[in-house]
C-alpha cells in the first residue's frame, strides 16, 4: 500500500524539488529522505491528509539541513535560508498545494543536449522512481556504468544550464518529439525482451503526459499504440517461446487494454492528429482485427513512410506488401534497404526468402538475425525457424 | 549565464565556397553577431599561423602550427549571454544554418573564481 503511494508521488515530489533547488542530486537526496521518514511514520501516525504535500515541505527542510552542514553552497543557502525565515510558518502546513512540475522535469531529462541512454536512464529514474539499480538491469549494463551515466547527465544538466521549464511554443514540436520517443523506446526495451515491466513503466509515463498534456494528440496516439501492443503480451510467450501474431490464443488478450487503446486512439484522432504514432496506433489497431486489412495497413505505412522518411518503416510496408503481392515484391524492396544493424531487417528477409523456397538463403538471413539478438525468446525462436530449414 | 560558442571551420569546404557566397555569409553572420544576446566575440587567423608552445624536459618547446592537427580548426569565439542552454543553442544554430560548413561547440563558461584568487 505504502509502495504504492511512495511510486506514485516520486515524479511530484522529486520534481517539486528540482524546481525549487534548481538542481537534481540534491533534490534527490532530500526526496529519498522525505520518502524515507515516511515509511517510518507513516504507518505509526497515519497517512496525512495531504501526502505530497507533507512529502515536498519534508524533503525541502531536509534539503535545507543538508546545506547548512555543507557550506560549500554559502551562496544558495543564503538565498533558501531567507525564504525560510520569511515563511517561518510554512514548515509542516497540511493545506499548502504545490504546482505539479513533472512536465519541466521530463522536458529537462529528454533535453536533446543529452545522449539518448542518458534521457532514457533519467526519466525512468526521476519521473518513474525506478531506483538505478533496476534500470540497470532492465538495460543489461553494470550498474557502475549506469550510475555514472546518470551522474554525468545530472551535472551536464547543472553546469550547462538545461532549463527547467516547458519549451516555448517554437520548440515545442520538436522536444515533445523526443520526449515521446524516450518514453516509446523504453516500451520497446520491454518488448523485444519480453521485460514487461519496462513496458509497463512507459504506460504509466505515457499516462502521466496525458494528464500533464491532455490536449496532444500524439501524446494520447503513444499511449494508444504502447496499449494495443501490450494488451497481447500475455498472449506473445508459450512455456517461454515466442508465438506470432496469427497463432496467438486470443482469449488471453487483455481487453481492458484494447479498450482504452482504443479510446486514446479517437480521443488522438478527434484532437486531428495525424502524426507519426496516430498512423501507428491505426495500424497496430488493424492488426488486431480479422482478417488484417493489409490493403489498409500498406497505405497506412506509405504515409508512415512519407513523414519519416525511415527504412524501418519501409520494412514493415514491405510486409504488407508480402501479403497483398506476394514475397517476391517485399523482397524487391527490402533488398533496397540499408539495414543490416536491424535484426528485424534480417528475420523478415529470412522469413520472404523461407517462403519463396530459398532456404540456403533464409539460413543465412536467420543466423545474422540471430547474430544481433540477446538471449531469449526470440533468439528461441529463431533458432527454431533455422531448425525446421535444415 | 555566459556561453562559449567555439566556432569550427572546415577550410577545404570553406574554400571551396565562391567569394560572393562568403561574402553574403559574412554579412548575414555580422547581423546575428550584432543582437544582444551575443557579448562579444573575436576571429582566428588560419591555423597555419598557429604556434604551439608545450613543455619537454623543462623547456618551452616550440612547434610550427596548431596542437590538434585535423582539417577542422577553431576559427573564432562568440560569448552569448543567456538565462539558459537554449538561448545558446538558438544563437548557434542560427549561425550554423548560415553556413554550410563546420560545426559549433557549445560550452558554459565557467564563473567560479580559481581557488585563491
Amino acid at each position: 500500500m505504502l509502495e504504492q503511494v511512495f511510486r506514485a508521488e516520486w515524479g511530484r515530489v522529486l520534481a517539486s524539488l528540482v524546481g525549487w533547488l534548481g538542481d537534481i542530486e540534491p533534490a534527490e537526496d532530500a526526496a529519498q529522505e522525505a520518502f524515507a521518514i515516511a515509511a517510518e511514520r507513516w504507518p505509526r501516525e497515519g497517512v496525512p491528509g495531504n501526502p505530497t504535500g507533507w512529502l515536498i515541505m519534508t524533503g525541502r527542510n531536509r534539503a535545507i539541513d543538508r546545506i547548512r552542514r555543507d557550506r560549500t553552497l554559502a551562496a544558495k543557502t543564503e538565498q533558501l535560508e531567507r525564504e525560510l525565515r520569511d515563511r517561518p510558518e510554512e514548515t509542516m502546513d497540511e493545506t499548502a498545494t504545490f504546482p505539479d512540475e513533472r512536465l519541466e522535469l521530463i522536458f529537462t531529462c529528454c533535453h536533446p543536449a543529452l545522449a539518448l541512454d542518458a534521457q532514457v536512464g533519467l526519466t525512468l529514474r526521476t519521473l518513474g522512481g525506478l531506483s538505478t539499480e533496476e534500470i540497470a538491469r532492465a538495460f543489461l549494463v553494470p550498474f557502475e556504468t549506469m550510475s555514472k551515466r546518470l551522474t554525468r547527465a545530472k551535472h551536464k544538466i547543472r553546469d550547462a544550464g538545461i532549463p527547467f521549464a516547458v519549451p516555448p511554443d517554437h520548440l515545442l514540436p520538436e522536444r515533445l518529439d523526443a520526449v515521446l520517443a524516450v518514453i516509446y523506446l523504453i516500451f520497446n526495451e520491454g518488448w523485444g525482451g519480453g521485460r514487461v515491466d519496462l513496458s509497463s513503466e512507459a504506460i504509466r509515463l505515457g499516462r502521466s503526459l496525458i494528464e500533464l498534456m491532455p490536449d496532444e494528440a500524439e501524446v494520447h496516439a503513444l499511449l494508444a499504440l504502447m496499449l494495443l501492443g501490450h494488451a497481447r503480451s500475455a498472449a506473445r510467450f508459450r512455456g517461454g517461446d515466442l508465438i506470432l501474431l496469427d497463432d496467438q490464443d486470443r482469449s488471453l488478450w487483455d481487453q481492458r487494454q484494447i479498450e482504452e487503446g482504443r479510446e486514446a486512439l479517437v480521443r488522438a484522432l478527434a484532437l486531428h492528429g495525424s502524426g507519426p504514432y496516430v498512423i501507428q496506433a491505426a495500424i497496430a489497431d488493424l492488426h488486431l482485427q480479422v482478417p488484417r486489412d493489409w490493403e489498409e495497413i500498406g497505405l497506412l505505412y506509405q504515409r508512415l513512410e512519407r513523414i519519416t522518411s525511415s527504412p524501418v518503416v519501409t520494412m514493415n510496408r514491405a510486409i504488407a506488401v508480402a501479403e497483398l503481392e506476394g514475397p517476391q515484391a517485399a523482397l524487391v524492396l527490402l533488398d533496397a534497404l540499408e539495414l543490416d544493424d536491424y535484426r528485424y531487417y534480417h528475420s523478415t528477409r529470412a522469413d520472404l526468402l523461407r517462403r519463396l523456397g530459398r532456404d540456403d538463403d533464409a539460413r543465412a538471413a536467420y543466423t545474422r538475425a540471430l547474430e544481433l539478438t540477446h538471449l531469449g525468446p526470440e533468439q528461441r525462436f529463431l533458432e527454431s525457424r533455422l531448425a525446421d530449414l535444415s | 549565464m555566459r556561453y562559449a560558442l567555439l566556432i569550427y571551420d572546415d577550410i577545404e569546404v570553406r574554400d571551396r565556397t565562391p567569394e560572393e557566397e562568403r561574402r553574403r555569409i559574412t554579412a548575414a553572420v555580422l547581423e546575428v553577431l550584432a543582437r544582444p544576446p551575443v557579448t562579444g566575440w573575436l576571429r582566428l587567423q588560419d591555423a597555419e599561423s598557429a604556434t604551439t608552445v608545450r613543455r619537454e624536459q623543462r623547456r618551452a618547446l616550440l612547434t610550427d602550427g596548431p596542437f590538434v592537427d585535423s582539417k577542422d580548426f577553431l576559427g573564432g569565439f562568440v560569448v552569448v549571454d543567456s538565462e539558459n542552454l537554449d538561448g545558446a543553442l538558438a544563437v548557434a544554430e542560427e549561425l550554423q544554418e548560415l553556413r554550410p560548413w563546420g560545426a559549433i561547440e557549445v560550452r558554459p563558461v565557467r564563473e567560479e573564481p580559481l581557488i585563491g584568487a
